[in-house]
């Protein structure tokens, strides 16, 4: 194996490692946010948004990502929707913002599952000695419910970074110049086939590892509090 | 104080409750008792609505609080429960799980709410766990705590749906005790239990249910010397 052509273009690589966090990043916190929403719609008592939350999470769970993400790509122009060229961390812009939707709407509906399950897997007493002292039902989510949950829901959550930072290579089939993307430029300029996939490889692991170990200590720090 | 007309309470085709009318007046214990299934427990959840009834009508402090337009959180304020399985809140410390309710819903500044709450501690012999969390607290503790908890709010009536039916044997008393000072200081309240020592000596009315409806009622000295109905004698002489 000959790695010589590392001193040459390592700046693609750390120019794609940056890239990758960038959008796991952006993911992540989008995909939070429509989760939350998904999740709380299909707890709900009302019908209509019980429907429409298991119905997307049921087709996004069962299509491909890669499929997606062709369709955010080719599709939102196709509607008529523009991302407008903005310059932005000196790179482009539509093509970013459009995996980073693509991804989002995916995450989202895993994140969905693992904020419902973790509302739901508190005991139902909690809920009936809240409401016995009368407390509605929104201030018994919020002091007593949500904040159980959320220990259950963040370990899982860290694990859902985790999973983004590892699918988001797929994304460079629309030419985000990520890590995957790096490693496809290298070996075309180099004609090594082997290498810079060895050497991505290697970076994803690294980004993987430290962020769940991270984890195992934010999860440790959290059980001492009990 | 609660009046209760022809409570129905329907689970798919089970029927739990068939027809329940009773009158409980301030100043009373009233102690429900009776085989597993009877509805003893849906009886008394249908009380402050944790069960909606299927059918009748429950009037709290001249309110009718199966009616569509009432706000129940209003009248669970001055109904105190607790549970079998104490139901604390484990992310809480005793004192938080005391204020909260005081603090959020009857506005009551911190430094009151906790006065009043250590109050309460004192008089289960239990001031010393206020920073305690529910999880480092035995199962008689845990209990007591619980009825603090709902005492917390003053409440006019205490329901109490088989409080010690989860604990060890040697913590039954611990609870009980707290439950006949209650008694004695004239709060009201309905018990579902199967502590008959408690029923006899505490109660000032036992229902005895069987199959969703009140088979038999009265003082406990009669109940339990000279039960009338054969269904009660039954269980009596099962249980005694």
């Amino acid at each position: 194996m000959n790695f010589s052509f590392l001193s040459e273009y390592y700046v693609y690589f750390i120019e794609g490692a940056k890239n990758t966090i960038l959008l796991a990043a952006f993911t992540v916190l989008l995909g939070v946010m429509l989760g939350i929403i998904l999740a709380l719609m299909k707890i709900s008592r009302n019908p209509i948004l019980k429907v429409i939350s298991t119905s997307y999470i049921e087709f996004i769970r069962g299509t491909p990502l890669l499929v997606q993400i062709y369709i955010v790509f080719f599709g939102l122009p196709y509607i008529g929707i523009h991302i407008p060229d903005v310059p932005f961390l000196g790179q482009d812009f539509p093509r970013f913002m459009a995996g980073v939707i693509a991804l989002s709407l995916n995450s989202g509906a895993y994140v969905a599952e693992i904020i419902r399950a973790g509302i739901q897997a508190i005991d139902k007493g909690q809920m009936e000695a809240a409401r016995s002292l009368g407390m509605s039902h929104y201030m018994a989510m919020r002091y007593i419910i949500l904040p159980q949950a959320i220990r259950n829901i963040l370990p899982a959550l860290g694990n859902e970074f985790v999973v983004i930072i590892k699918e988001s290579s797929i994304v460079s089939v629309i030419g985000i110049s990520e890590l995957m993307f790096s490693a496809d430029t290298v070996k075309g300029v180099t004609f090594q086939p082997f290498e810079p996939l060895i050497v991505v490889a290697v970076i994803y692991f690294v980004l993987t590892f430290t962020i769940s170990r991270l984890l195992g200590v934010a999860e440790r720090r959290m059980r001492a509090g009990d | 104080m609660i009046k209760v007309t022809g409570l129905d309470k329907k689970f798919g085709k089970l029927h739990v409750l068939n027809g329940i009318d009773i009158d409980i007046k301030k100043g009373e214990v009233v102690v429900v008792i009776g085989p597993s299934g009877s509805g003893k427990s849906t009886f008394l959840r249908c009380l402050n609505l944790l069960e909606h009834p299927t059918g009748g009508e429950i009037v709290f402090e001249g309110v009718s609080i199966t009616s569509k337009h009432n706000d129940i959180n209003k009248q669970r304020q001055k109904m105190g429960m607790v549970f079998q399985q104490f139901n604390l809140f484990p992310h809480m410390t005793v004192l938080q799980n005391i204020t909260l309710a005081p603090r959020k819903l009857k506005k009551v500044s911190e430094e009151e709410a906790n006065k009043i709450a250590l109050d309460l501690l004192e008089r289960v012999g239990l001031a010393d766990k206020a920073k305690s969390y529910p999880g480092q607290l035995s199962g008689g503790q845990k209990q007591r705590i619980a009825i603090v908890r709902a005492l917390a709010m003053s409440p006019d009536v205490m329901l109490f749906d088989e409080p010690t039916s989860a604990l060890d044997p040697e913590m039954v008393g611990e609870v009980l005790d707290v439950m006949k000072k209650l008694a004695a200081d004239g709060m009201t309240m309905v018990v579902v239990t199967h502590e008959m020592g408690f029923a006899r000596e505490v109660g000032t009315r036992v229902l005895f249910m069987d199959g969703g409806k009140i088979a038999e009622e009265g003082i406990p000295s009669e109940i339990f010397a000279n039960p009338k109905n054969p269904r009660t004698k039954e269980f009596l002489g099962k249980v005694l």
